[in-house]
């Protein structure tokens, strides 16, 4: 186990790195610079902002002076936001984008699931077909289309619910079910199959033969082995959803990451991109590793090599 | 040969080992004609009825947005004078005097937009891009996924490793970010193949658009490349594969009798749900700006643009929103369907 652990550790690390590369010079083929646009800019002025920022020595001695300033944690100052380093936007814009993306995440998880799992024991059933509509529709609506139908019908003809911003816990409501939409359909419909398929099996038949009650038979049998492939999809759904949903946010304002990483991109802001992409990246490598520890403990079956 | 009465030796006569009558033969042959795998499947497809719905839902779109627009009296870039944010049917003052005057004008059947432009076409035009996207970055992402996998679960051992990494980082990268810069990285070399004699067509298609496949190409494939691993490598495993080996069958034809045959279900359903999530994808890249070029429309543009128009024109979001859900789940269900019909095993 800690050797696996171990194991992987060595190649997110890996991964990291060959992410980070690949976006640096990427970064760096787009024309255009961080200085470029600004018009009250003289061309003296310019070259020492690029000198002050070291853009103006070879890009591969760029390159590995950044490199080496993140390995020691230092991910550099803003180009475009003066006076803010790197981390200080990320710790600032990142609990904004996890605050909405956790929530979503939990509320997705309390409906898809008991709903789910409804579906499959009632399966054929009128309850199991509406659900499966609902789901089969659920997932084919485009998260932008629920956030500017929900944003007409709730914030601008009925007038319940504001629609720009994050300040109370009413302008939470349309962001979460927005982005909460899409997992809570997709989750009802893994945890509805698979507990399908768990139903089906020869030790169902033996725990319900041996008297335990359906309750327990559910919960203690069916449940847990029915909820892996939900834990498969969570993982890497939830670094997503905590990063910050760029449609989302970008529909309703809200001050989070994934807006923050567009803007950087657009306006050049070098250290910034590098920053999230690196941060974004450790995130879902994170969660990856976090799932596949988390399946060993639901299922002691699965070998970790 | 004496025999011992407690013996189990069987009494066999000369008589047993001669070779089968006609007769005899006839009765072994199963008289039923063999259904083929595709025929088998259409049968079962033919009996889903919500499948057979949503291909008749899919060709009708696809009518409205290959066929349609060629004969529709108005063209999706087009402004009208005095025809601006007109209501659905409604018609412009210019057009209700041509009306007086005993001229046959052809209704706004969805009104026209800010601009002046007949709407209905626009939607069609923009689900024609949309569905285009989807058709053929699925069949990029189709060739270059199931290759991949199936070379790395093949060969198996380090390449197998090696590769699977490279899927690995590939899934890591943010994609937005990629396909930010990718659009802005290959803006200046695809304005310069326009140039060239013979690439001239990129320009009205669009540079945008063209990242966009480019971006699918190098980007969406990891899921199809995952997903033919992980079944040639369950397949590699069968029974019968090794049966097959036992009896001698060589390398080359297990691959195409055994592990391709079995795949190709899988494939196909693969395929098919990749279509909507191909467009959806495009939707939400043309939703941020960055699909494809203007005046050419895609229903995410489309959608994008009726925003700011929310509170007084929302006919223009709605359209266009409702046809785009509804082609995803179209595809979604036609998919499901195909899935229950070609690949049993896989039926949730």
């Amino acid at each position: 186990m800690l050797k696996y652990i171990a194991k992987r550790i060595g190649l997110a690390i890996v991964t990291i790195w060959a992410v980070a590369t690949i976006t640096f010079f990427l970064m760096n083929m787009v024309p255009g610079g961080p200085f470029l646009s600004e018009k009250a800019i003289s061309p003296q002025a310019q070259a020492a902002l690029e000198a002050k920022y070291g853009l103006d020595k070879p890009l591969f001695e760029q390159y590995l002076t950044y490199m080496k300033d993140a390995l020691h944690g230092d991910f550099g100052d803003s180009l475009k936001q003066r006076g803010r380093t790197v981390a200080a936007i990320i710790k600032n814009k990142f609990p904004v984008s996890a605050r909405v993306g956790g929530i979503s995440v939990l509320v997705a998880l309390c409906i898809g699931i008991p709903l789910g799992c409804i579906a499959a024991i009632r399966r054929g059933k009128f309850v199991d077909s509406f659900i499966s509509v609902v789901a089969t529709c659920g997932i084919a609506v485009p998260s932008f289309v629920i956030c500017t139908v929900l944003m007409y019908f709730l914030g601008v003809k009925l007038k319940v619910l504001p629609t720009l911003g994050l300040t109370s816990w009413k302008h939470y409501i349309m962001p979460v079910i927005a982005l909460a939409f899409y997992p809570t359909a997709y989750i009802m419909r893994l945890t509805r199959s698979s507990m399908l398929d768990v139903l089906g099996q020869d030790y169902m038949r033996t725990a319900r033969a041996k008297g335990l009650s359906q309750v327990v038979s559910l919960f203690k049998h069916a449940l847990r082995n029915a909820i892996l492939p939900v834990i498969t999809y969570v993982g890497p759904m939830l670094a997503y959803t905590l990063s910050g949903s760029f449609v989302v946010e970008k529909i309703f304002t809200i001050p989070g990451l994934g807006g923050e990483f567009i803007g950087s991109i657009t306006s050049r802001d070098y250290t910034v991109i590098m920053g999230t992409t690196i941060f974004l990246a450790t995130l879902i490598i994170v969660m990856n590793v976090l799932v596949d520890i988390v399946y060993k403990i639901v299922d002691p079956r699965i070998k970790l090599k | 040969m004496k025999q011992n009465p407690m013996s189990f030796q069987l009494k066999l006569n000369p008589e047993d080992f001669l070779p089968a009558t006609e007769e005899e033969k006839e009765s072994l042959v199963i008289m039923r004609e063999s259904v083929s795998f595709w025929k088998d499947g259409f049968r079962r497809l033919a009996k889903n009825k919500v499948a057979m719905v949503s291909i008749v839902v899919i060709l009708i779109v696809m009518v409205f947005s290959f066929i349609v627009p060629s004969f529709y009296p108005y063209s999706y870039k087009e402004q009208m004078k005095g025809a601006n944010n007109l209501k659905p049917m409604q018609y412009s003052e210019q057009e209700l005097e041509a009306k007086a005057a005993g001229e046959k004008v052809f209704p706004h059947i969805f009104g026209t937009d800010k601009l002046g432009r007949d709407y209905a076409i626009r939607v069609m035009m923009g689900s024609r891009i949309s569905l285009l996207v989807g058709l053929i970055a699925t069949a990029i992402i189709f060739v270059i996924g199931s290759a991949y996998g199936s070379i790395a679960a093949f060969f198996g051992g380090w390449v197998d490793l090696v590769m699977m990494r490279i899927v690995d980082i590939i899934y890591t990268i943010p994609d937005i970010l990629l396909i930010v810069l990718l659009s802005f990285a290959l803006k200046a070399p695809m304005e310069g193949l326009t140039e060239v004699p013979g690439f001239g067509w990129i320009r009205t298609v669009g540079t945008n658009l063209i990242s966009i496949f480019i971006v699918f190409a190098l980007l969406y494939w990891v899921g199809m490349a995952r997903m033919v691993r992980s079944q040639v490598l369950m397949l590699k495993e069968s029974e019968y594969v090794t049966a097959a080996r036992a009896l001698g069958v060589s390398n080359g034809k297990i691959i195409k009798k055994h592990l391709l045959t079995n795949c190709i279900g899988t494939l196909i359903v693969t395929t098919t749900l990749q279509i909507p999530s191909s467009i959806f994808t495009e939707s939400f890249l043309s939703f941020l700006g960055l699909g494809v070029a203007v005046p050419l429309p895609s229903l995410g543009s489309l959608a994008s643009e009726a925003i700011n128009g929310l509170n007084t024109y929302p006919h223009l979001l709605f359209i266009p929103a409702a046809l785009i859900s509804l082609i995803i789940l179209s595809f979604n269900l036609l998919g499901d369907g195909l899935r229950d019909a070609f690949d049993p095993k896989l039926k949730k």
